[in-house]
């Protein structure tokens, strides 16, 4: 199974970045072969406004079925539903193979409803 | 005869007296025994009202048209998704509409090659138009919780008698609102107040409103000793319209909802003089 970590850092041995619109970097890990590649997501990051929806399009174009994270918004969380794909949260910062562990023996909670402020509208 | 000219009055900071300028200027323009119409374009909080009081004859809604996706046309090429610069459509399995951040463009309809895309109004507040006495007046009223406001503020200023001096009441600040308001004005003023923020947001003003192109003037309320906007206009080569000083009582007529004139008739001849000022640069 392919899942989305949003990280602060290029590797999975960083922190989990605990925003998911605007998150540093989108971690693409596969649960079966353990293979993981960094993608920035710079240009959400700043974007003026839709940045939780542009970052779910993302995701949904790395072909994730999954999202590790630490908060979602109300717009990006109807995205992601939208596409089908599950969130399952952290609760606190971690390292990302802890993150990805938990997230691999089910201790995560899925998100059934945003959790996360709207920003700006 | 052309049309009457059209007065844009705005500040970089809030709070340092565009209305009270706005309808004063109004006033005087009827001692004047000119037709004056006053149109609030802060309709994030309009309050001209609260002063004016005017009979509102017309309330009509305004909106913006935003997409709708024929599900059983669209061929999910994302082309729509793709050209807008307001991220307001999500490509997934299928477009994902998000209509409070669509700014109504239409881009996202010229694209689709299949026509899957028709446009519907979404409200984004109402605009209103009456009378106070002998003062024109229309505001806009935008909804709460709505971001979208120029669309609002064109409707507004739509809604202007070409034959009366148009007075648009500006919001704060530099955003698309106050560009908004200010476009197409003959002369903007620009009210500030003699402290770093109202020093600081003047000038960030002014750099927003140059490239415009429209005529600018400052007017100082609250004037006191401290003459560091005075000595920025000069050397910005920004005419000083006028010095309004701190009074007290000018704060406890405002606070009441009051017109200045009416209990303060020394202060009539301030804005005679502002008016003058404006009057000979348009």
């Amino acid at each position: 199974m392919k899942v989305v970590l949003t990280s602060s850092g290029q590797t999975l041995a960083d922190p989990i970045d605990m925003h998911f619109g605007r998150a540093k970097v989108f971690i693409l890990a596969d649960t079966e072969t353990g293979r993981a590649v960094a993608h920035d997501n710079a240009q959400n990051l700043h974007a003026a406004q839709g940045a939780g929806i542009q970052s779910a399009e993302t995701v949904a174009r790395l072909g994730a079925e999954a999202v590790v994270t630490g908060s979602v918004g109300p717009k990006a969380y109807k995205a992601l539903q939208a596409a089908g794909i599950k969130i399952a949260l952290v609760e606190a910062v971690c390292p990302g193979t802890e993150a990805l562990r938990r997230f691999k023996d089910n201790e995560l909670p899925v998100l059934d409803q945003p959790n996360g402020e709207s920003h700006w509208v | 005869m052309s049309a009457a000219p059209s007065i844009a009055i705005a500040s970089g900071k809030g709070g340092t007296g565009k209305t009270t300028v706005a309808i004063h200027l109004a006033a005087t323009l009827l001692f004047h025994r000119r037709s004056v119409q006053y149109l609030d374009c802060d309709v994030e909080e309009p309050n001209g009202h609260l002063f004016l009081k005017p009979k509102i004859d017309a309330v009509e809604s305004v909106g913006i048209p935003v997409p709708v996706v024929d599900a059983a046309r669209c061929i999910a090429c994302g082309k729509c998704a793709g050209v807008c610069e307001f991220n307001a459509i999500a490509m997934l399995k299928k477009p994902l509409v998000f209509p409070e951040l669509c700014h109504g463009c239409g881009a996202c309809a010229l694209v689709c090659p299949v026509g899957a895309i028709r446009e519907t109004p979404r409200a984004v507040g109402v605009a209103e138009t009456g009378r106070a006495g002998c003062i024109a007046f229309a505001q806009g009223r935008l909804n709460v919780g709505e971001p979208m406001a120029p669309p609002l503020i064109r409707a507004v200023k739509a809604r202007r008698d070409p034959e009366a001096v148009a007075l648009y009441d500006s919001p704060p600040g530099t955003s698309c609102s106050v560009v908004a308001t200010v476009r197409g004005a003959d002369f903007v003023v620009l009210v500030t107040e003699p402290t770093p923020f109202g020093l600081h947001d003047l000038d960030l003003a002014v750099a927003t409103l140059r490239p415009m192109g429209r005529p600018l003037g400052v007017v100082v309320n609250r004037a006191d000793e401290d003459r560091r906007v005075q000595d920025y206009c000069q050397a910005e080569n920004l005419p000083v319209l006028a010095e309004l000083p701190d009074d007290r009582r000018v704060a406890e007529t405002y606070a009441r909802g009051e017109l200045l004139f009416d209990r303060l008739p020394d202060w009539r001849g301030r804005f005679e003089d502002l008016w003058a000022r404006i009057e000979e640069r348009l």
